[in-house]
């Protein structure tokens, strides 16, 4: 039935298609193609990361230099936020909160699920668009719609947002006008994943094409529907919280405002009677299967890129299936981890230490994996090589400096210090964000039809990658001496940093250098648009159905509708012709599923 | 270990016991990091396209990475048992008697730790958000009989050496933290809560207090001292300062 459903939506949606020429604003701007939805959140996205990561190198120069005036740009920035050049706290708060928020909520997600999700899944099961196409389009404008709120919050009186990415109440709800701005850009950018959440889901599950039973999708399928039902499942308790701050702070309730508050401007005029600590689970209700939302659309990238140029079949693909599943049901029990220090008896610890310790294990059971595919391989280093490869240490630091943060009595030492700041960027920036690197250089010519040069793309990578480690790798170092997070300048207040201060200076240059090899990505990506070399429709012999529709894939996506007929992953199979056996070509021997 | 993490000085009776923890925890990181690694950088020489042009269907048949999996789990599982969660029922719950500790009420607001002592009764005073003025920051009752005799100081903890510490923790305004990285403390100070806290300080000298949360513009600076004293000192600074409230209140 599955079957006959599919075809026919296939031969339906391209009786539509040739239909009518569509106007410049319907083809490319409000259009419904889940290729173009799917660009134009990659470059969306794109823009926001760079914007995030400029927040985070105006806040690295006031880290290495503190009170000293911003050269040049610091006479751009306005009286307010920087009168002289030199950064005021008010100021480095609304960076710090607005950077967090840009990279998770408007970076990172919108590339990996809005960007990667809407342009590769499609084609990757063998289906003409996503399920819901005008649900899509809404789905990205909601998103822009919310950029477009956080970018001007900016500029009301106050700034921006200015009580950290996770704006814990009371200081969030006394916080000026910019708080109201990014309560309502959320709202935003909540709906937009929970209308994009429900459309991958359904589409996973109802198109793929005749043959491409579950055993058989793709890593890259199963870590976004796992993604999509975190999003689906843990976004509606932030945006009811998100509507509480809210009312708060412009109708005068009191969800997270307890009785008997004094400000510095004195007793605060209100009903009292909530708690802060509602908004705390709330929010990391939400925030911890963010995480995972943040790191399984990765995995699925490298996965795909990992078995494409070892030239072999994914080392345990069930295993693999098994616990992301696994990882994504365990993501909804270890939020509290977060809030070791609000007062949290033995059992309450206990219960949320395990089920932390618990949730390392896939994560153990994925990287594993990943690394024993190399082995037996025939490894080619190209540039998306380069970049899923690095992911996997990378992570590797990440998840392992996760393990002290989630037991409880080391958390005594180290909570909120820079070793949470570290661990954390390991997962997202050389993990996560390599991990959408290799995406980019590996799908490009699927969307262009021509490759990105080999020689930039190999700067990008090396010097990305020693300056992203000069960057987070001594936050561990003072982190472990005790050095506080979200401080003003770097620490230099305290007598026990002071050991340790030379490192911030070293760790902005990393940042800039950082800055400075984006460069050459930037220029790769726009240069070759027009000038990169014209490839077939499979430049990498790849196998999964993607590779199959012409590059790049016209409306409708397939010239003849696919089917599947064998694993995703059938590389160098003993007497085949060809070192990959696509998953679509019904030609020759099927071969034996790869052992697990 | 414990020097090449370059933790600080063990300031509290508890502070190698959580140490103790972040060493073994990093020990586990270490071999899990260095195998991956060591295996990673070997296969991906070995298996370079140029070394090894036609790559193996199968792959790694033996199934040594299920027991390591299965190794880490049961050393995680050691941890918590046997480490981490006894390491923290100790801290939230086995508090010592209150006659033989000293009990402090430290009150954090933008951007100040206030400590109140309960002076020579033993007993604390009254306090009121009502009665708060920019001279009586944290309003204290003086006109509670047990309220009289409170010691006040602001971002300035006084504590006797090894002598058990029993801090109640609460905040007038947003959420802080009161760290005190030496003697591995740290604890949220919530309001609308009170959250207590205790510790056996170890090192007689001059520490601060971080605050460790997000509270606004001054967070950077909302640094206070703690001075760890002898008994005699510590005693002569409550007389001291049980002498200067006596001269205000004659006034």
């Amino acid at each position: 039935m599955e079957n006959v459903t599919t075809a026919e939506h296939v031969a339906h949606a391209e009786h539509a298609h040739d239909e009518h020429e569509l106007s410049f604003l319907r083809a490319y701007v409000f259009s419904v193609d889940h290729k173009v939805i799917g660009i134009q959140y990659a470059i969306t996205a794109m823009l926001f990361l760079l914007f995030g990561f400029s927040l985070m190198m105006l806040m690295r120069w006031q880290l290495a230099y503190p009170g000293a005036p911003i050269p040049i740009i610091g006479n751009f920035l306005g009286q307010a936020n920087a009168p002289g050049g030199i950064m005021l706290p008010e100021f480095y708060n609304q960076l710090g909160a607005m950077h967090g928020t840009i990279m998770v909520f408007m970076g990172v997600v919108p590339l990996a699920v809005g960007g990667f999700g809407n342009y590769v899944l499609p084609l990757q099961i063998g289906a003409p668009d996503m399920a819901f196409p005008r649900l899509n389009m809404a789905s990205y404008w909601a998103f822009f719609g919310g950029g477009v709120v956080m970018f001007a919050s900016f500029f009301v009186p106050g700034g921006a947002a200015n009580s950290g990415w996770t704006s814990y109440a009371p200081l969030s709800i006394i916080a000026l006008e910019g708080q109201t701005w990014w309560l309502i850009g959320m709202i935003f950018l909540i709906t937009s994943s929970l209308l994009g959440s429900i459309n991958f889901i359904v589409t996973a599950l109802q198109l793929r094409a005749p043959g491409l039973s579950f055993m058989r999708l793709p890593f890259f399928v199963w870590a976004q529907l796992v993604t999509a039902f975190l999003l689906l499942l843990a976004f509606p308790p932030l945006e009811a919280a998100g509507v509480l701050q809210l009312m708060d702070r412009v109708a005068d309730t009191s969800f997270f405002m307890p009785s008997g508050l004094v400000t510095t401007e004195g007793p605060l005029e209100i009903s009292g009677g909530g708690n802060p600590l509602l908004w705390q689970h709330l929010f990391w209700f939400l925030a911890h299967p963010e995480v995972y939302v943040l790191i399984l659309p990765a995995m699925g990238i490298v996965a795909e890129i990992l078995a494409n140029n070892t030239r072999k079949p994914l080392w345990g693909y069930r295993v693999l299936v098994a616990s992301v599943i696994f990882l994504g049901f365990m993501s909804f029990i270890v939020w509290a981890h977060h809030m070791f220090l609000t007062g949290m008896g033995t059992a309450m610890s206990a219960f949320f230490q395990t089920t932390t310790m618990i949730i390392s294990v896939p994560s153990v059971v994925i990287l594993s994996a990943f690394f024993i595919t190399l082995y037996g391989g025939s490894i080619r280093y190209n540039v998306p090589m380069l970049f899923a490869l690095a992911f996997l240490p990378m992570f590797g630091i990440g998840g392992l400096t996760g393990l002290p943060l989630g037991l409880s009595a080391p958390d005594i030492h180290l909570h909120d210090t820079y070793y949470v700041i570290g661990h954390f960027h390991y997962v997202v920036a050389p993990g996560t964000i390599f991990a959408l690197f290799a995406g980019l250089y590996y799908w490009y010519p699927k969307a262009t039809g021509r490759v990105m040069n080999e020689t930039l793309g190999k700067i990008h990578f090396w010097g990305s990658f020693i300056a992203i480690n000069c960057v987070f790798a001594p936050m561990f170092i003072t982190g472990l001496v005790g050095v506080n997070r979200r401080l003003y300048d770097g620490g230099m207040q305290y007598a026990h940093a002071q050991e340790v201060m030379e490192w911030n200076a070293f760790m902005s240059y990393g940042a800039w250098a950082l800055g400075l090899f984006q460069i050459f990505f930037i220029v790769n990506f726009f240069w070759s648009i027009r000038n990169g070399k014209k490839v077939g429709d499979n430049p990498w012999g790849a196998t999964t159905i993607e590779w199959q529709a012409p590059s790049p894939p016209p409306h409708g996506n397939f010239t003849t509708p696919p089917e599947a007929h064998r694993g995703p992953y059938e590389y160098s199979v003993p007497g085949a012709s060809n070192d990959f056996s696509m998953q679509g070509q019904a030609t020759g021997a099927e071969p034996e599923p790869a052992k697990v | 270990m414990q020097e090449f993490l370059g933790l600080p000085l063990q300031a509290s009776a508890h502070a190698a016991e959580i140490d103790r923890i972040i060493v073994i925890v990093h020990w586990l990181m270490a071999v899990l990091f260095v195998g991956w690694a060591a295996f990673f950088v070997y296969t991906l020489i070995r298996f370079r396209a140029s070394a090894n042009p036609k790559a193996d269907y199968a792959g790694v048949k033996s199934h040594t990475s299920s027991y390591l999996e299965v190794g880490v789990a049961a050393v995680e599982a050691v941890i918590l048992l046997f480490f981490a969660i006894p390491a923290w029922t100790v801290r939230v719950n086995a508090f010592p008697p209150e006659e033989g500790a000293t009990v402090v009420h430290v009150i954090a607001k933008q951007f100040e730790w206030h400590s109140v002592y309960p002076g020579p009764d033993g007993v604390f005073g009254h306090r009121d958000a009502s009665l708060i003025t920019p001279t009586n920051a944290v309003g204290l009752d003086r006109d509670d009989p047990a309220g009289a005799d409170d010691v006040h100081t602001i971002n300035q903890l006084n504590l006797p050496v090894d002598e058990p510490v029993i801090v109640y923790l609460s905040s007038l305004d947003v959420i802080h933290s009161f760290a005190i990285p030496q003697m591995r403390v740290k604890q949220d100070a919530i309001p609308g809560m009170e959250i207590p806290v205790w510790w056996v300080p170890t090192v007689a000298g001059d520490f601060e207090v971080n605050c460790s949360q997000l509270c606004g513009l001054g967070h950077y600076r909302m640094r206070g001292f703690v001075s760890i004293m002898n008994r005699a000192d510590f005693d002569g600074f409550l007389a001291e300062e049980g002498a200067r409230i006596a001269d205000a209140a004659a006034d």
